[in-house]
């Protein structure tokens, strides 16, 4: 189920990325956050598949709704280290002009 | 159990040599020695590009592995350090699938390289095409 998430979240991120208009929302950055995570979670999916067998493909309710929010959790996460880091390096200058403005006032 | 600890390894080198080849890269720009390579894709941003796929992995996969408590906020803080049956374990776990995720992240990223430089080449030769 996290891996799931993350490989829609990852595909979601591509999509937003392939229609941006300039660079300067950053989406490549979170492409690439999503899709490591989610080929990370493959490799940990095809070893527990191999261990389990079918049996993997059917887990029960309280772990596939544990997994289900871990793997919002991890969205979240994701979104969050993006935007830090959009704020961080600030490629339109709107938190620098933001706060001359406040400094001004 | 700590399968990520590889592609942390991974990833702190792969930020070292993308920061050097970006030093090299701009002093070839300052001595004029990058004519010919203008079209390419620069090195530096290729490992930039493997860079985020490790790091963003590492970081939501030790998140994942708080989550299970396998990260403990105390020493040793691997759970699984405090017993040598679960090291041993833990050892095992990342030789196999903690490498496999190094080896397929750096293979995507293999490819996505060799895609790119065809893309650029391609455009490239669309481009002159329709000047001449």
């Amino acid at each position: 189920m996290t891996l799931l998430i993350t490989v829609f979240a990852a595909v979601t991120a591509t999509a937003v990325w392939y229609k941006r208009k300039d660079d300067s929302m950053q989406t490549g950055v979170l492409c690439f956050l999503y899709w490591g995570a989610a080929i990370m979670w493959l490799v940990d999916a095809v070893f527990e598949y191999a261990e389990l067998g079918a049996e993997y493909f059917g887990p029960s309710a309280a772990d596939m709704l544990n997994d289900a929010f871990l793997g919002l959790s991890v969205v979240a996460l994701g979104l969050v280290i993006w935007l830090v880091r959009l704020l961080v390096t600030d490629p339109k200058g709107t938190v620098r002009a933001a706060l001359s403005k406040q400094s001004r006032c | 159990m700590a399968c990520f600890l590889v592609s942390a390894a991974e990833a702190v080198v792969v930020t070292a040599v993308e920061k050097i080849e970006e030093k090299k890269e701009k002093e070839a720009a300052l001595t004029g020695k990058d004519g010919e390579e203008a079209v390419r894709i620069p090195l530096s941003r290729k490992l930039g590009w493997l860079k985020y796929m490790l790091w963003g992995g590492v970081i939501l996969l030790a998140f994942e592995h708080l989550w299970h408590g396998e990260i403990v906020p105390y020493f040793p803080f691997l759970s699984a350090m405090s017993d040598p049956a679960d090291t041993a374990v833990m050892l095992h776990e990342m030789a196999t699938v903690g490498v496999c995720m190094a080896l397929l992240i750096t293979a995507v990223w293999a490819v996505m390289c060799v895609a790119a430089d065809l893309i650029v080449k391609r455009s490239g030769r669309t481009a002159s095409k329709e000047t001449a």
